[in-house]
């Protein structure tokens, strides 16, 4: 499920299922701005799917979130770590 | 989650968390720099830089059931998250044949909606419940 992930200079990062591996192009980049229907969340509707590399008890994995079906799964933004809140 | 590395969320937890959670956090800490999974969820701040505080809540179907977003500066409730799931589950595990009142928590009573019940919820919750 969590498969532990090689550890090099880069800095791995999240990625959206479905979407492109790189960042958006600025064509797409504008309809996201604008509220298109990928940016928006709605109650009742299908979460986003994604991958993101994580930090968990000691390891470093790859979290995907259809992997937890059958969970409930709280998702935590907050803004940074070192941070106060 | 958010835009720091996976390296950082070590030191943080490392040298910082695991002082106030004994153990250190018990669950994934993700990383999306570039804010990429945070602009599908509408919380990236793309002026800043960062990601804002929005939670949500998946059901085992995916299905988005509830969220929160606030800006930095004031924490979450998570005793209320809780109990938002804790809600939920009971909605779910009666198929939709209870609901939980403004107010409700585990041990309380829930709502039967149905045609009985149309009109008569003053007679079974009181407003002063919301406030519990």
């Amino acid at each position: 499920m969590a498969d532990e992930i090689p550890v090099g200079c880069a800095r791995p990062t999240g990625s959206v299922e479905g979407e492109p591996g790189i960042a958006l192009n600025p064509i797409e980049k504008e309809k996201s701005v604008k509220g298109g229907p990928a940016a928006m969340i709605k109650v009742g509707k299908k979460a986003p799917d994604f991958t993101a590399p994580a930090y968990h008890k000691g390891k470093f994995t790859n979290f995907k979130l259809s992997d937890h079906l059958g969970k409930w799964v709280v998702l935590c933004f907050y803004p940074g770590d070192f941070t106060f809140v | 989650m958010s835009v720091d590395s996976i390296f950082v969320h070590k030191m943080w937890n490392d040298t910082e968390l695991s002082k106030m959670v004994k153990g250190g956090i018990p669950f994934p800490m993700l990383s999306d720099g570039g804010g990429r999974v945070g602009s599908v969820y509408g919380i990236y701040d793309e002026d800043a830089g960062v990601e804002t505080r929005g939670r949500f809540l998946i059901d085992p179907d995916g299905i988005v059931q509830g969220f929160e977003v606030l800006t930095p500066p004031v924490g979450r409730n998570v005793s209320e998250t809780l109990r938002q799931i804790q809600a939920f589950q009971i909605v779910r595990q009666s198929k939709g044949g209870e609901a939980t009142p403004s107010g409700w928590k585990p041990g309380k009573a829930t709502l039967k909606p149905g045609p009985d019940l149309v009109g008569k919820v003053w007679e079974v919750w009181k407003v002063e419940q919301a406030f519990d």
